[in-house]
C-alpha cells in the first residue's frame, strides 16, 4: 500500500511540484525545498495529493515538514487513510 | 471566543467612531474608506518627513510611482495565485452607443451593469515595491545592489469596521535588490531602525514573526511555511484594540522570488535577492493618535520635536 502511495506521489509531484531536477533522480528521503519546491507549487501538490488520495490534510499537517520529503508526504498520506 | 470577537468589534467601532466625531476621518458609506482631515494629513507628513531624514543616510535612489500599475506586470507578482480576495482590477466602458445603452438600462433597472465593462490594462498595486521590479527587469546589479526609497497608495479590499484596516493607505518603503546577505543586511537593519524610529515617537513596539494573509487553505501551507522560515516581520503596537494589536510597519525578505520572476541578477550570475521595509502611514498616524490623544499640542514634547509638529 505504501509503495503504490509512494509511485503515485512520485507521479503527482513530477506533475504539480515544479521542481528545478527530475523527480527520478530523487530518493525517497530527500529534500524536495532543496530541489526547488516553492511554497506557491506546494499549494498546488497539496490540493493534487487530496485530490488523488481522496483525503484532506487537516490544519496540523499544513506544514513545511508535510511536504519536505517523498517519504514525508507518504507518512502523512497513510496517517490520513487509517 | 464569541464575547471576545465582539469585544475587538466594539473596540474597533469605538475609535473608529471617536475619529469620524472629531472629523479626523471623513466617512466614504464604504468600509475602510476614508477621507482624511488637515491635521491627520500634517502627521502623515511629518512622520513621512522623518522617514526621509532617517533613509536619507543611505542614499537611496528615490522613485514614486502611481497607484495603479500594468496588469501584465501584476500577472508576473503571484499576487493573483496567493492573495486573490485583495486585489483591486480596474476596468472601464470600451463599447459603443449600443452598449453604451444598455450599460444605462441596467444602471436604470438597479441591474449588474458592470457585466458591461471590459478589464483595463491596469491594476490597482497591492504593495509599493511591486512597480519597481519590472523596471530592474534583464539588469545586473551593481555590486553594491540597489536601494530604492518608494511610495504609493496601495489597494487591498479587506473592508473591515477596524479603522486601522484601510482598503488604501499608503506605504513607505525601502527596498534592497542584490545578494542574499545585503537582501539580509537590509531586513534586519530596518527592523532595528523601524522600531527604534516608532518608539521614539512614544509608541510601543513590539517585533514578531508574522505572515502574509495567504488565501485558502494552500494559503496555510504558505503561511507556515514563511512563518518557520522567519521571512516576514512585523512591528506591532495597540490601535483600536490594546489585545490584538496592529502592524504599524513590516518587512519582507522575498528571497529571489522577484530576481528570478523579473530576471535581476547579481554579477555572480545568481538571481538577486530582494527585501523591503514598509511603514504603514495612515496606521502609524492612527496609532499616534490613539497613544497621545487627538490634540497634537498636548502631545509629548519630544514626540512633537522629532516630528517637527
Amino acid at each position: 500500500m505504501v509503495i503504490d502511495n509512494i509511485g503515485k506521489i512520485r507521479a503527482l509531484l513530477k506533475a504539480n511540484g515544479r521542481l528545478s531536477i527530475d523527480v527520478a533522480t530523487l530518493a525517497n528521503d530527500s529534500d524536495l525545498y532543496q530541489a526547488g519546491l516553492t511554497s506557491l507549487a506546494t499549494v498546488g501538490l497539496m490540493l493534487s495529493l487530496e485530490d488523488g488520495f481522496d483525503v484532506e490534510f487537516p490544519d496540523s499537517m499544513l506544514s513545511r515538514k508535510t511536504f519536505g520529503s517523498i517519504d514525508s508526504i507518504a507518512d502523512a498520506i497513510e496517517e490520513l487513510q487509517e | 471566543m464569541c464575547d471576545h470577537l465582539t469585544d475587538i468589534t466594539e473596540s474597533y467601532n469605538l475609535y473608529r467612531n471617536q475619529l469620524l466625531d472629531a472629523k479626523l476621518l471623513i466617512g466614504s458609506g464604504v468600509q475602510g474608506v476614508y477621507g482624511l482631515s488637515g491635521k491627520f494629513e500634517d502627521i502623515i507628513e511629518s512622520f513621512e518627513q522623518y522617514v526621509t531624514r532617517v533613509g536619507k543616510e543611505l542614499s537611496p535612489e528615490v522613485i514614486r510611482f502611481p497607484p495603479i500599475f500594468n496588469r501584465k506586470t501584476y500577472l508576473a507578482t503571484d499576487h493573483i495565485e496567493t492573495m486573490p480576495d485583495l486585489m483591486g482590477s480596474v476596468h472601464s466602458f470600451d463599447g459603443d452607443d449600443k452598449a453604451h445603452l444598455n450599460l444605462l438600462r441596467k444602471k436604470h433597472d438597479g441591474d449588474d451593469w458592470t457585466t458591461e465593462l471590459t478589464p483595463s490594462e491596469v491594476m490597482m498595486v497591492p504593495a509599493a515595491c511591486y512597480p519597481l521590479y519590472p523596471t530592474a527587469a534583464n539588469t545586473i546589479l551593481p555590486d553594491n545592489g540597489r536601494l530604492v526609497d518608494l511610495r504609493t497608495f496601495v489597494f487591498r479590499h479587506e473592508p473591515s469596521p477596524d479603522p486601522a484596516r484601510m482598503q488604501i493607505f499608503r506605504q513607505r518603503e525601502f527596498v534592497r535588490l542584490g545578494t542574499p546577505k545585503q537582501a539580509l543586511e537590509h531586513r534586519n537593519y530596518w527592523l532595528d531602525k523601524g522600531k527604534e524610529m516608532l518608539e521614539s515617537v512614544g509608541l510601543d513596539i513590539i517585533s514578531e514573526v508574522a505572515n502574509d494573509p495567504f488565501f485558502g487553505r494552500g494559503g496555510r501551507v504558505m503561511s507556515a511555511t514563511q512563518q518557520e522560515q522567519e521571512l516576514k516581520f512585523e512591528l506591532v503596537t495597540a490601535i483600536a484594540s490594546d489585545e490584538k494589536l496592529t502592524a504599524v510597519s513590516s518587512s519582507n525578505c522575498h528571497l529571489d522570488h522577484f530576481g528570478s520572476e523579473f530576471n535581476i541578477k547579481t554579477n555572480d550570475g545568481n538571481f538577486a535577492h530582494t527585501s523591503c521595509i514598509g511603514f504603514g502611514l495612515e496606521r502609524i498616524t492612527l496609532a499616534l493618535l490613539k497613544k497621545h490623544g487627538f490634540e497634537i499640542t498636548k502631545w509629548p514634547s519630544s514626540v512633537k520635536g522629532i516630528l517637527n509638529l
